[in-house]
């Protein structure tokens, strides 16, 4: 990365709990996110993952570290409602389940409106435009802008979180596990709208996951991480094609494929 | 939507053994279940087989109707299912059977595995109530010889230090442990038939290959059948022998596990292999289908796929293609199969644009 | 799927699920229109009926029904009729002043609690566990002895010992609510903390209050009934149900069971229909879901 990077994490700590009790979520972790980068964060359950996504956005307050955006400091989380507002322009986050991610008594086109109307001073004809556009350019028609989410399927309702996400402009969506509830078919279609959204609005993105194949497809860079820590780190391509650690090969190698016998896998260390 | 006879002998394996009568068989199942003052279609015309000893999956998406097959066969439907059709387990009509047959068959003979092992586990009981609660009421077992098998089950599955885990309660042990509590119940009755529902979904992958390491173990040690129902076709090529394709409560396509990815039977599932990204390799674009999978009572007359397919044509709209079979290969529901056997992996141009799916689904969420 | 075949389906799915997720049922039909008769005979009754509740005339005591007193005369003479039908506007009035203050002053603090969290809500929870350990009876007999008696106090006290009973229920319907991803997305986004309670976790969980508000009611009517009938609450003389139930009581003994009779048909028919309406409610509130 030649210029600055827009993200930076440096040995982001957190813990929870006390004495006996205290179990660390997430250790030291560092990486960096560039300007129409794409980052991959691959780990399995209580890697620290989502912890660490919940840290940047400003929803858990880390125990150690730094987390810089565009070399502000952005490590505690935001104090007053405008702070949150102003970070909200530079960060958003879609999560993973499309069902309770979205406001059940909430009309979609409303909903979009209404984030609109938190940072941007726009009237009524200005507002309805900008809600066109964002259906547009997720790929919901004026039906489905107007319709409640009970009416609209899994893949259906990610694209409103994803238009959500992007109506505050960001410069980073972190995307946990967005994909990972969604069917197979639609999943494909998600994955090319995240592509196509980071040509056009050249956002970068956090993405988590811990499906190996979807990394490959959306990520330029990579990081694995393991209770806590990360093992691994480099380009997709390195990572996957020729990991390092053992915890990283024994990832790749429990991937069910083609001629793929479970008791090869090597056994956990 | 006139159910068509399957021009291809019910469920008959590719590989038709000849080794006398399948343990399972599953003929013109049609399935309706009462939901909100009307009965909705969930499952059409399913047919197939199962041999002794065999793993047989069923794959496909939301709403294909996968779950519910398997329910059927564990006559775990709601009061007021409608059930259509024949589902024979060692001969005998499993529909009829009533009382102590029925106890027998739901206990012994055929066991199931669900996806979200805590949801099926009473958070206030401890684990080796939980396995022994069986072993008592259905065998008579004094308690101590109870807690002896329940502790030489867990060891079967892999779990260490199994005395202290039967004292311990569900949420002490994580999602991939608790999974294996579940296996080792299933198996402790030795039944004939696992029907697995998506048993390795909701766990991280190393767990997952762990737990179908012993899946498969189990199978081969008691000559179980297994039933395996996943949405991953990655996954049952591996570890099945067979593979039933589903789609809008139908099955669209058979043929073997191992087959599945080079040649498909049908656009759905050829569909279903290119959509899946690889983890060797970047894709420029994914082939990506527009729409969203359909459940069985959303389906619109003709070929369930139609709206979706990039062969179809006036002919699939038509009427209900039947299921028809393949050479030695396998059956497939397409019309069109026979002339396009071979040329449906052929590479596609990708969208051009973003895929915009159809107006509002009008039905409910298709989970 | 063509879209005129979806759209006729999505239109009849619809009209369906209307039917179904809005429906109350039978039971709950028919109590609430019992309820609406009431409420009727509280609102109109008064300008119908001919008599004047407050006449009394010690000659016509415990007289049958007849053509003048349609249900009779009570002890001291007074038209039985007028009586009830006067009788049934503070019997009504009293618990939905209750429930109306107890309900809006609940809701905002579970409300304040659940989104500020921490010690503020640790007090609140606290707070209301005490208040609602006190039996509201004995809060009210309390702040008559301290207030002297009458309705306001009765209800004023009512009023505070019911806050707990629809905050408990709102607080932990609106931590739910909270847990949910779609409100961390609201918050990253910058809406403010109010908005996202008033215009998001509230309509959500409303259909349980207004449930619960029902059931209270009832609760309230009872109460306060009971407050009457043992001299505290509404003072003599005074029209209302539970203080008829009071004065009946020596009608009783006397071989004249009408008065106290009537007056607790009402309550009791009331109460019914206030608690089907309230559990079919929470049925469908929790259908809606």
């Amino acid at each position: 990365m030649t210029t600055t990077p827009l993200l930076v994490v440096e040995h982001l700590t957190k813990r929870f709990g006390k004495g006996r009790q205290e179990a660390t979520a997430v250790a030291d972790v560092s990486f960096e996110l560039g300007e129409r980068g794409s980052l991959g964060i691959v780990g399995e359950s209580g890697s620290g993952k989502t912890t660490t996504a919940r840290m940047i956005i400003g929803l858990e307050q880390p125990s150690e570290g730094r987390i810089l955006f565009r070399g502000e400091d952005r490590t505690h989380p935001a104090r007053t409602v405008r702070e949150l507002r102003e970070r909200g322009r530079n960060i958003q986050i879609v999560f993973q389940d499309p069902y309770t991610s979205l406001d059940r008594r909430q009309r979609i086109g409303d909903c979009l409106a209404e984030v609109l109307g938190v940072h941007f001073r726009l009237d009524r004809e200005e507002t309805r435009k900008r809600v066109r556009e964002l259906g547009e350019l997720v790929g919901l028609d004026e039906r489905q802008l107007n319709a409640l989410p009970k009416v609209l399927s899994g893949g259906q309702r990610q694209r409103v979180a994803i238009a959500r996400a992007l109506a505050a402009e960001p410069e980073i969506l972190i995307l946990d596990e967005a994909v990972s509830a969604l069917d197979v078919s639609i999943q494909a279609q998600i994955l090319n709208l995240l592509s196509d959204i980071r040509e056009e609005r050249g956002v970068s993105y956090l993405f988590i996951s811990h499906d190996l194949a979807v990394i490959r497809q959306v990520c330029d860079d990579t990081i694995v991480m393991r209770h806590g820590a990360v093992v691994e780190h480099g380009t997709t391509a390195e990572v996957l094609d020729h990991p390092h650690h053992p915890y990283t090969r024994l990832l790749r190698d429990s991937v069910p494929r083609e001629g793929w016998d479970p008791s090869t896998v090597s056994a956990r260390s | 939507m006139i159910p068509t006879p399957t021009p291809s002998a019910a469920g008959a394996s590719p590989r038709a053994s000849g080794r006398g009568a399948p343990l399972l068989s599953v003929e013109g199942l049609t399935v309706k279940l009462p939901v909100a003052h009307e009965l909705r279609t969930v499952l059409r015309d399913v047919s197939f087989e199962l041999e002794e000893g065999k793993a047989l999956g069923l794959v496909g998406e939301s709403g294909s109707g996968k779950s519910m097959t398997v329910r059927t066969i564990g006559r775990l439907l709601p009061p007021g299912a409608d059930v259509a059709g024949h589902v024979r387990f060692d001969g005998k009509e499993v529909f009829d059977l009533r009382g102590e047959a029925l106890r027998k068959y739901r206990a012994g003979d055929v066991s199931m595995i669900f996806q979200d092992a805590r949801a099926h586990t009473n958070p206030v009981r401890r684990i080796g109530d939980f396995l022994t609660e069986a072993l008592r009421t259905n065998q008579k077992m004094p308690q101590k010889a109870a807690e002896a098998r329940a502790v030489a089950l867990l060891a079967e599955v892999g779990i260490h230090d199994p005395e202290r885990r039967l004292r311990q309660f569900p949420h002490e042990l994580s999602g991939g442990l608790l999974q294996r509590v579940m296996i080792a119940a299933s198996v402790a009755v030795r039944p004939r038939l696992i029907l697995a529902d998506e048993p390795t979904t909701a766990l991280d992958v190393t767990t997952q290959a762990e737990v179908m390491v012993i899946l498969k173990r189990m199978q081969a040690e008691y000559g179980m059948s297994m039933l395996f129902i996943t949405h991953d076709l990655e996954l049952a090529s591996a570890v099945c022998d067979d593979t039933v394709v589903f789609y809008a409560g139908q099955v669209v396509e058979r043929q073997s596990a191992s087959q599945l990815h080079h040649d498909p039977l049908h656009p759905y599932t050829a569909a279903l292999v290119q959509a899946r990204p690889e983890i060797g390799h970047r894709a420029e674009r994914l082939p990506a289908l527009p729409g969203h999978p359909t459940t069985a009572y959303e389906a619109p007359d003709g070929c369930a796929f139609a709206p979706r397919c990039l062969f179809a044509q006036e002919a699939c709209r038509a009427g209900v293609p039947p299921l028809l079979r393949i050479g030695d290969q396998g059956d497939s529901r397409c019309l069109r199969m026979p002339e396009l056997h071979g040329k449906l992996l052929a590479p596609t141009p990708p969208a051009a644009t973003v895929a915009v799916p159809p107006s509002v689904d009008p039905g409910e969420e298709t989970l | 799927m063509t879209t005129a075949a979806a759209d006729r389906r999505m239109i009849a799915r619809s009209a369906r699920r209307l039917r179904r997720s809005g429906s109350l049922g039978a039971s709950g039909q028919i109590a609430f229109g019992v309820l609406v008769v009431i409420v009727l005979l509280a609102v109109l009754g008064p300008f119908l009926v001919p008599a004047d509740p407050n006449a009394v005339s010690l000659s016509e005591a415990y007289q049958d029904p007849s053509g003048t007193h349609l249900l009779g005369t009570d002890g001291n003479g007074r038209d039985l009729l007028s009586r009830l039908v006067f009788g049934a506007q503070t019997a009504l009035l009293g618990p939905f002043l209750v429930v109306l203050v107890s309900t809006l002053l609940g809701t905002a603090l579970a409300l304040s609690a659940v989104w500020f969290g921490g010690w503020f809500d640790q007090v609140s929870v606290r707070v209301m566990d005490a208040v609602f350990a006190f039996p509201g009876l004995l809060l009210a007999i309390l702040a008559t002895a301290l207030f002297g008696a009458g309705l306001t106090a009765a209800i004023a006290a009512l009023s505070i010992a019911y806050i707990p009973y629809i905050g408990r229920i709102v607080r932990s319907a609106a931590l739910r609510e909270r847990n949910l991803p779609y409100v961390a997305a609201l918050r990253v986004q910058g809406v403010r903390g109010v908005m996202i309670s008033l215009r998001h976790i509230l309509p959500n969980i409303a259909g349980l209050i207004v449930a619960n508000a029902t059931l209270a009611f009832g609760f309230a009517l009872m109460d306060l009934a009971g407050l009457s009938f043992i001299g505290l609450g509404v003072q003599p003389p005074t029209a209302d149900w539970g203080a008829t139930v009071g004065t009946g009581m020596s009608g009783i003994l006397q071989g004249h069971p009408d008065e106290a009779l009537f007056a607790s048909a009402l309550i009791v028919i009331t109460v019914a229909a206030v608690n089907v309406l309230g559990d079919r409610l929470t049925e469908r509130s929790e259908a809606r879901a």
